[in-house]
């Protein structure tokens, strides 16, 4: 029997999503489905912040130098105590600029109305509050923002400076760098042991790291000629009696309306197939060519039995339920 | 703006128009309140995006209703359409709607002005306590480093990383331990060692904080460490008689660092003694919530320990007398304890 040709595919991918899939419940009493960032799109969007800052830093003192050793490149021997003194102050600045813009820069972004850095819009995620335990939703503060950046510097900066450090000294490489590894290993694996996929600074901060959905809104599906079951190959018109109606459930229209609605992947021969499977369940006679309208006259009046079957109070939630 | 209104009132129109033509009452549904959605979609777009000048004033003022449209109409799908993509996209524009509407409550700005107006200091007073019990750590840390010295001189190279050329080791004479301590006005490079100490002291503050995570153990072993090698050094100049002359040095930035270290470690105690006994509420939960009050004393603590470093470079460099120095340091205490806690405003936003 011809079967649902992509459903091997669909069901565990879909059940990777669902482990990442979390539930808000707003003010209003809506019930807001979430979906975690993977740590893969973090560790990505965190290299193309860190890969920025350092951008930012180079470009900086490349331009200070411009401007204060003149375009030779070498330091100038300086003589005038006061130019001195302005270099010096200068320096101490670039010493002090150089802690605070790391840590500005992923504040600074994440207290921005997405709540996310440039890395993170990039891979299409942001940082939300993490809800409270009854799943109410909570509103990202300004110090939670600070506190999970914070902890930034030990989490990263820190060993990475101090492993940098240690190869570059040579003396006591083996001792110092495998501390600053494993230091560097527990925070690194954090995210990897708990439920949520929290690091440290999620943690300390009450915050989490979720998708940002870009969908947009899809044409509405009964608007075609099909949807009234004429066809407009054909001519033909597709009625569907209760009993053909009622083998299929929610599942199966969705798939068929992923099937309808993603015209590049519907292939003239999935479109067969199903068409073929359907016909076989109902014990219709199947032609040929005339597949898209035939499904669509279907899947429309499949879905129109089974949302007047929702507005009473049924629902049937694959063709393996009863209801 | 006015063209804003007419694409969208044309937009509705054909809606409606189709609305009468789609077969299922679903869809009619969604055809009939699409544009309401689509305006809300503009809108947040665009407040993602930072441009608030961009979005005109009735738009700003129909958000709530838009928002609250959208909430009922993703409630009333759900109950009524299986249109799998519009529910879809209903949920993911009811999220980013949510985030606009009860985002972040202050910009950077906002928050900048009420961290200073009210919110670090009320942030510091929140963690008295732990304020309390980290100033008794740093004491006894002092005490311990003062009379391990003093029992065995040996100890001193342990607690202090030794330099070549310091002078300031045991058994050093007076004069050249005054000499450490007075007349280097003239000397280079002393600003961008503070400058360096400065981010190292942050980072220490930093992890004096973070390490509250391990139920602020390792904030207390840190403290005790830094002022292990003030107690040490104490021990040291006392021997020649000059306990006053180095009190006088340390105090023109010391008063302002002792006083960030002692707030970094308060906040990392006050972590760990929230994760340690967190009461009613989950050990995860807890920490959340410690965290967030001590994050605003953390910045604090590391504004405090840049006005540090920029005393320490050069303030101290062109003071060379003890009585002033005392008297800066003094001074500098005093601002911090009045700002801390004789300022009482709260700094939330009325």
């Amino acid at each position: 029997m011809a079967s649902w040709p992509w459903r091997g595919t669909a069901r565990p991918r879909q059940s990777a999503h669902a482990r990442r899939a979390r539930v808000i419940l707003t003010a209003e009493g809506l019930r807001l489905p979430l979906t975690l960032a993977s740590r893969g799109s973090r560790v990505a969007a965190l290299l193309i912040d860190l890969a920025l800052v350092v951008l930012a830093i180079f470009g900086t003192a490349m331009l200070v130098g411009l401007l204060t050793h003149g375009i030779g490149g070498a330091r100038p021997k300086v003589t005038n105590p006061a130019a001195r003194d302005l270099l010096e102050t200068l320096d101490v600045l670039w010493i002090i600029a150089l802690f605070v813009l790391p840590n500005l820069w992923f504040v600074w972004f994440e207290l921005g109305a997405r709540g996310a850095t440039p890395g993170k819009r990039v891979l299409g995620i942001r940082i939300a509050a993490r809800p409270g335990r009854d799943g109410s939703a909570a509103r990202l503060t300004a110090e939670a923002v600070i506190a999970r950046n914070l902890l930034r510097t030990i989490e990263l900066f820190m060993p990475v400076v101090f492993i940098g450090s240690a190869l570059s000294v040579g003396a006591d490489t083996t001792l110092a760098g495998w501390a600053a590894l494993v230091w560097f290993g527990i925070f690194a694996l954090f995210p990897f042991f708990n439920r949520d996929a929290l690091r440290g600074g999620d943690v300390i901060a009450g915050t989490w790291v979720v998708e940002v959905p870009r969908r947009k809104l899809a044409t509405a599906m009964s608007l075609g000629q099909g949807a009234q079951g004429i066809s407009t190959v054909t001519g033909a018109h597709y009625r569907f009696s209760e009993a053909d109606l009622a083998v299929y459930g929610e599942y199966e229209l969705q798939v068929l309306e992923r099937l309808l609605r993603d015209s590049s992947h519907a292939s003239p021969r999935a479109l067969e197939d199903v068409a073929q499977a359907i016909c076989a369940k109902i014990g219709w006679s199947s032609g040929t060519g005339d597949e898209r309208a035939f499904l669509e006259a279907y899947y429309t009046q499949l879905r129109a039995r089974l949302e007047t079957g929702m507005r009473l109070g049924r629902r049937k939630a694959d063709k393996h339920d009863g209801g | 703006m006015m063209a804003i209104t007419g694409w969208f009132s044309k937009r509705q129109e054909s809606a409606i128009a189709d609305a009468e033509r789609a077969a299922l009452r679903s869809d009619r549904f969604r055809l009939e309140r699409e544009g309401d959605w689509r305006r809300l979609e503009a809108i947040v777009t665009r407040l993602e995006a930072g441009r608030i000048g961009a979005i005109g004033d009735d738009d700003l003022v129909a958000l709530p209703a838009l928002y609250r449209t959208l909430v009922s109409s993703l409630q009333v799908a759900r109950e009524t359409t299986l249109d799998a993509a519009t529910l879809a996209y209903l949920e993911g524009l009811a999220q980013r709607a949510w985030f606009v509407v009860y985002g972040p409550e202050v910009g950077f700005r906002g928050w900048l002005r009420r961290f200073f107006g009210g919110g670090w200091s009320a942030g510091v007073r929140a963690i008295g306590p732990d304020i309390l019990i980290a100033l008794a750590v740093m004491v006894a840390g002092t005490v311990i480093g003062w009379l391990l010295v003093a029992n065995n001189p040996d100890w001193y190279y342990a607690l202090m990383p030794a330099e070549p050329g310091d002078v300031r080791v045991p058994g050093a004479s007076r004069a050249a331990l005054y000499g450490s301590l007075f007349g280097k006005s003239g000397r280079n490079g002393m600003a961008v060692f503070a400058a360096y100490l400065f981010s190292n002291n942050a980072q220490v503050s930093i992890l004096c904080f973070a390490l509250g995570f391990a139920f602020g153990l390792p904030s207390i072993l840190l403290l005790v460490h830094n002022t292990a090698l003030l107690g040490a050094l104490l021990w040291l100049y006392h021997g020649q008689g000059l306990t006053l002359e180095l009190v006088g040095w340390l105090s023109v930035h010391g008063t302002t660092e002792l006083f960030a270290i002692l707030l970094a470690g308060a906040s990392g105690i006050h972590i760990g003694r929230a994760m340690a006994f967190p009461g009613q509420r989950t050990i995860l939960d807890a920490a959340a919530e410690a965290g967030r009050r001590t994050a605003t004393v953390m910045t604090g603590v590391v504004l405090m320990l840049i006005v540090a470093g920029l005393l320490e470079g050069f303030a101290r460099q062109l003071i060379d007398s003890t009585a002033l120095r005392l008297a800066l340091g003094g001074f500098m205490l005093l601002w911090w304890l009045t700002y801390f806690f004789a300022f009482r405003r709260t700094g939330v936003r009325r």
